[in-house]
């Protein structure tokens, strides 16, 4: 404002529009406030964003059909391929999965079926989150211990240390699908003197079986990912592709830990190949996760309508 | 036949055939997946203390304060990995925490409905990526950008001992202490906007009739009303943060000595346990590495266990199962 101090027209129409003191001072703070929750949230994304992009310019280069199809090289020289890897992941994820997803079901069951709000429900809750936050390397020692001793590594050991894992997750997405199938559904199904079992494979089970799936979905995109117990197995490893994961006294090849190890040692054709090999497993956790959610949001909608 | 007697409600039916044996087979597959969780965790606790009960024996609670660790000559203590461990938390906690909690202040309360269905499903991918692909990650492209700025952060900072002068090798506590920052904001970010968004509706629109900024509702009505969830939300962080393996011994360095400055390498408990045991020279090591993990498992239940207290005494009708 660069009115003379005599112009009063001017400054009364202009003086009331412009917050000054206090006022003025509420909303500088307010505007600091928010832009700053806006930027964090920002910097969550470009971290996001620069993480995956980095992976995919370093990875994206090495891939090729031979590349997902090949064992890696005698000779240091070249890249050759991740075959045996990826097998050996698919192998320890999908057995995996078999432990732990009648597990998680059949536990959920109990916690929302068999025994609802009981103290006994509250207390498999409190284990199952303490189980969750057990840090995965724990986890591996704890398995090395109790099977990798006396018998050696195996594929079977990394996939009970990746069901451990998985337990805590699928029983708790199941039991959040369960809680929100209707209850008139019970109620009907009582009503017409079905047996509970009846009940809950005809009616629950069907109703929920959408969350359920998606759920596991996400806990295999967690587990597929999952280095530390591995890592400490990843022992005596066979060359070539091996779908055997019963074969005591060898390690399985596994994308994670074959990750791992690649990026503490110098070689630089072995660092390629860990970048292809982490684009590999960043893609399909990524798509993976994605779909399993948008499953989740469709389900969840279908059972709340 | 009477109609009184026809339409009298028959006798509680007894089940017939495999009605009768099928629930209690459900109860008893139910009971028996239960069961087997909760021996797998008094296993685990076993499992671990047994194999380091030779080192507890050995060492005692003197270990923890021991700093020097020899494999060659069978000597162990836990000071280094736990100093590391301490430092690297607490940085991630510290940068986590205003971030991650800021961002579910603006998922829940400031983004546009459109870029909420966006950003908040983007900020949960970054939780979906491997631990060990964001450490190879953070050793290429984080460690070197981090030794560049080490200068300029001596120079601004190095009134702090934490700031000591910079060093040549990329791995150090601070890039550590980053990455796990990176884990934490997802998880302090999900659960805090899940928090805020329980904040009644009714109150938040009488902070903001009384003529009230966004900012001075955010923090006169949404954070009073939320402290402890967001202080659970905060422990629950700390737990992950203390027990990162991989990506921590990938950035870290694996050093063996406590240096008071950031930049210099370090170790933590769970690091040390991904780099060493594979590799591992006698029993008494193995043990040692045991012991840790017994340590690490302790620190995780009692985070845990703090985190559900934490939400129990703050909303009881959630306590329930």
């Amino acid at each position: 404002m660069t009115g003379e101090p005599g112009d009063l027209r001017e400054y009364d129409v202009e003086a009331p529009l412009v917050p000054t003191g206090n006022l003025r001072r509420r909303i500088v703070v307010n505007r600091v406030a928010t832009s700053a929750a806006t930027g964090a949230a920002l910097l969550a994304v470009v971290v996001l964003a620069i993480v995956v992009i980095s992976v995919a310019r370093k990875g994206a280069g090495v891939l090729s059909f031979g590349f997902l199809t090949k064992n890696p090289p005698l000779f240091p020289t070249q890249v050759g391929g991740i075959a045996p890897a990826i097998v050996g992941s698919a192998v320890i994820v999908g057995l995996a999965t078999a432990m732990a997803a009648p597990l998680g079901v059949l536990i959920a069951l109990y916690m929302t079926e068999i025994a609802p709000k009981s103290r006994s429900a509250q207390l498999i809750r409190m284990v199952l989150d303490l189980l969750n936050g057990v840090p995965a390397i724990v986890i591996g020692v704890f398995i090395y211990g109790l099977m990798v001793v006396g018998h050696g590594p195996s594929g079977f050991a990394g996939s009970v240390a990746l069901a451990i894992i998985m337990l805590p997750l699928i029983s708790r997405a199941s039991q959040e699908v369960l809680l929100l199938v209707p209850s008139t559904l019970r109620d009907a199904a009582d009503a017409l003197g079905v047996a509970r079992w009846r009940t809950v494979l005809g009616v629950i089970l069907p109703n929920a079986l959408g969350g359920i799936l998606t759920g596991t979905l996400l806990a295999i995109a967690r587990a597929a990912g999952e280095s530390a117990p591995l890592v400490l197995i990843y022992l005596a490893v066979t060359p070539g592709v091996q779908t055997n994961p019963f074969n005591f006294g060898h390690g399985m090849d596994n994308i994670p830990a074959s990750i791992f190890v690649a990026s503490t040692s110098d070689v630089k054709t072995a660092e390629a190949r860990a970048w292809g090999a982490a684009f590999v497993l960043l893609m399909f956790i990524l798509i993976t996760s994605v779909g399993a959610r948008a499953l989740l949001n469709r389900s969840r909608r279908r059972l709340t309508a | 036949m009477s109609v009184a007697a026809r339409i009298r409600p028959p006798a509680r039916a007894r089940p017939r055939g495999l009605d009768r044996y099928g629930d209690v087979a459900l109860k008893l597959l139910c009971g028996a997946a239960c069961l087997l969780a909760l021996s797998l965790l008094f296993d685990l606790a076993y499992t671990v203390f047994h194999r380091a009960s030779p080192s507890i024996s050995h060492f005692g609670i003197g270990f923890v304060g021991h700093t020097a660790w020899k494999p060659n000559f069978k000597i162990f203590g836990a000071g280094v990995p736990l100093y590391g461990t301490a430092v690297t938390s607490a940085m991630a906690l510290l940068i986590a925490l205003p971030v991650g909690v800021s961002i579910g202040l603006y998922l829940s309360l400031l983004a546009p409905k459109r870029l909420r269905g966006i950003i908040g499903p983007l900020v949960e991918l970054l939780a979906a990526i491997p631990s060990v692909i964001l450490g190879f990650w953070g050793l290429i492209f984080l460690a070197p950008a981090v030794r560049d700025a080490e200068p300029w952060l001596h120079r601004t900072l190095g009134f702090i001992p934490l700031f000591g002068p910079p060093q040549t090798a990329g791995p150090s506590l601070f890039v550590a202490g980053l990455i796990l920052s990176i884990m934490v904001v997802p998880i302090i970010a999900s659960i805090s906007r899940d928090l805020f968004l329980t904040v009644p509706q009714e109150l938040r629109d009488g902070a903001i009739a009384l003529g009230a900024t966004r900012w001075e509702m955010v923090r006169g009505v949404i954070l009073p009303s939320t402290t402890s969830g967001v202080a659970s939300a905060a422990v629950l962080g700390l737990g992950r943060a203390l027990g990162e393996a991989i990506a921590v011994a990938q950035v870290i360095g694996a050093g063996t000595l406590i240096h008071h400055s950031l930049f210099e390498t370090g170790d933590t408990m769970a690091s040390r346990i991904a780099l060493q045991f594979p590799g591992y020279l006698n029993q008494q090591h193995v043990s040692a590495l045991y012991y840790l993990a017994g340590i690490l498992l302790i620190f995780s239940l009692i985070t845990n266990l703090i985190a559900q207290g934490i939400q129990r005494r703050f909303n009881p009708a959630k306590g329930l199962a």
